[in-house]
């Protein structure tokens, strides 16, 4: 017997996804599974170790922790949506890249995403701050170093992006 | 790691809400979910209908008046914690919501359902014990008020009956002589805590002698537990006294994550750390208000910074 579904409709990184899910779906698997956006990465997949995070109406949350059914009619975005349309790398991707923020990648996707919500509400962390900020995702690889200091260079690149010395970082 | 099948409701308001309850046999409310759906997808739970209250926006707020915070089923750890009337009511709540996992978790988390959840180790069943907080269930049959000291009943227990839905928490305002503070040990940055305590410490007014002590510890037994620790604060304070009492008192558990001995040893450390934290606190509001002279307050002797 099949399972029942239910229709629901994600906006993922800006484009409207209508779907036929079981109710015990987790946002992870509807993200990766049903729409083939693969980018956000399933690690522990209970809570702990923040691959999987994404950003749901524009808050860091963890897609293993929530079922695709209840955010029906809701805003999502993956890594996927934070490089520009011409595929320019967003700027937390590019500071990553510059100060070597990752080793074996796999738990990139949920640092963009939590770091990129992050530096929107606080544009220019300390580096305390920025130790806080990614408290909540595990890397085995960098030893965190390198990700706090991506943190840093990442507010300093929004701020240029964001026009010259508008951001008023020191 | 999947949950198993459930049936799947999703009210929009209390009645309708209460109304699935009462025709479901075997439910389970999700609210934010970040300690629900580990345990649906470790198959730890299997409920046969799982009734979502995401959409129930009536129960989305914090509300304060004179009595103090009330925080509905739907209000997000995230949305209690940024409050500034509610942290100026009752000061723990914001102490203790910062200590709750990591912000992610706090995003989605709602407070009402730490409550329910009625985890041991977790910061808030603790909180609402040690503040004297009812809880407030609604089922089709009607409404209940709950006091905390009656509502944890066990491990992952609470007096919460399958019919039920907790609609609010009433959180009471912190006295004009009253400081609070929280401290715990935890082997990770917001991981549970291998033991806790928050701390409600009242003075006098003028004299300044404390009056109350009470602290409430979490991660220590199988529901939390508060110690009225007003008998052995000597003057100074001294909390050394009331440190020694809570050691003696308590009877920790022990488990992979700590021996009884080392949790009774945390139990000593973080009782005085933790009144005399609450203890400074209130010390800092009094003088800001120009009620008794700096000179008069005591400083904590704890060794927390």
């Amino acid at each position: 017997m099949a399972e029942p579904t239910h229709a629901i409709r994600l906006r993922v990184n800006g484009v409207a996804h209508d779907l036929d899910v079981p109710a015990r779906r987790l946002l992870s698997d509807a993200l990766r599974h049903d729409l083939g956006l693969t980018g956000t990465h399933v690690g522990c997949e209970h809570g702990v170790c923040g691959a999987c995070t994404v950003l749901l109406d524009g808050e860091p949350a963890r897609s293993c922790l929530t079922l695709a059914v209840s955010v029906d009619g809701q805003e999502i975005t993956t890594v996927e949506g934070l490089a520009g349309t011409d595929g320019e790398l967003g700027p937390v991707q590019q500071a990553f890249k510059d100060c070597h923020g990752l080793q074996c990648g796999f738990c990139t996707p949920g640092f963009l995403t939590t770091i990129t919500a992050g530096l929107r509400d606080n544009p220019d962390p300390t580096r305390d701050d920025a130790r806080e900020m990614v408290a909540g995702n595990l890397c085995r690889c960098t030893g965190y170093q390198n990700i706090v200091a991506s943190v840093l260079r990442a507010a300093e690149l929004s701020a240029q992006r964001d026009g010259g010395d508008a951001g008023g970082t020191p | 790691m999947k949950p198993a099948p459930f049936e799947y409701v999703r009210p929009r308001t209390v009645e309708e809400t209460v109304a699935a309850l009462a025709e479901a046999a075997d439910a389970k409310l999700l609210a934010g979910g970040q300690s629900l759906i580990p345990l649906l997808s470790m198959r730890l739970a299997a409920p046969a209908t799982l009734v979502d209250l995401n959409r129930v926006e009536e129960l989305a707020y914090v509300r304060t008046d004179d009595d103090g915070v009330r925080i509905g089923a739907l209000a997000r750890h995230a949305q209690v914690e940024r409050d500034d009337a509610a942290a100026a009511r009752q000061p723990l709540l914001r102490q203790a919501l910062t200590l709750v996992a990591h912000p992610t978790i706090r995003n989605r988390g709602t407070t009402v359902g730490s409550i329910a959840h009625a985890d041991p180790a977790a910061e808030l069943p603790a909180v609402l014990t040690v503040l004297g907080g009812t809880v407030t269930t609604r089922s089709a049959s009607g409404t209940r008020q709950i006091g905390a000291a009656d509502f944890f009943v066990g491990p992952l227990e609470c007096a919460l009956r399958p019919d039920e839905l907790v609609t609010e928490i009433r959180v009471p305002a912190r006295g004009p002589t009253s400081g609070t503070a929280i401290r715990e040990i935890s082997r990770r940055h917001g991981d549970y805590a291998l033991v806790g305590v928050a701390a409600v410490v009242d003075v006098d007014g003028d004299s300044g002698e404390v009056t109350s002590a009470r602290a409430g510890y979490f991660s220590v037994a199988d529901t939390p537990v508060v110690l009225d620790l007003t008998g052995t604060v000597d003057s100074g304070p001294s909390w050394d006294r009331a440190s020694e009492h809570a050691m003696a008192a308590l009877d920790p558990i022990g488990d992979i994550h700590a021996s009884a001995d080392y949790r009774r040893h945390l139990i000593g450390v973080l009782t005085r750390r933790a009144l005399a934290a609450a203890h400074a606190e209130l010390s800092a509001t009094i003088r800001a208000r120009g009620r008794i002279d700096a000179d008069n307050s005591a400083e904590g002797r704890g060794s927390d910074g």
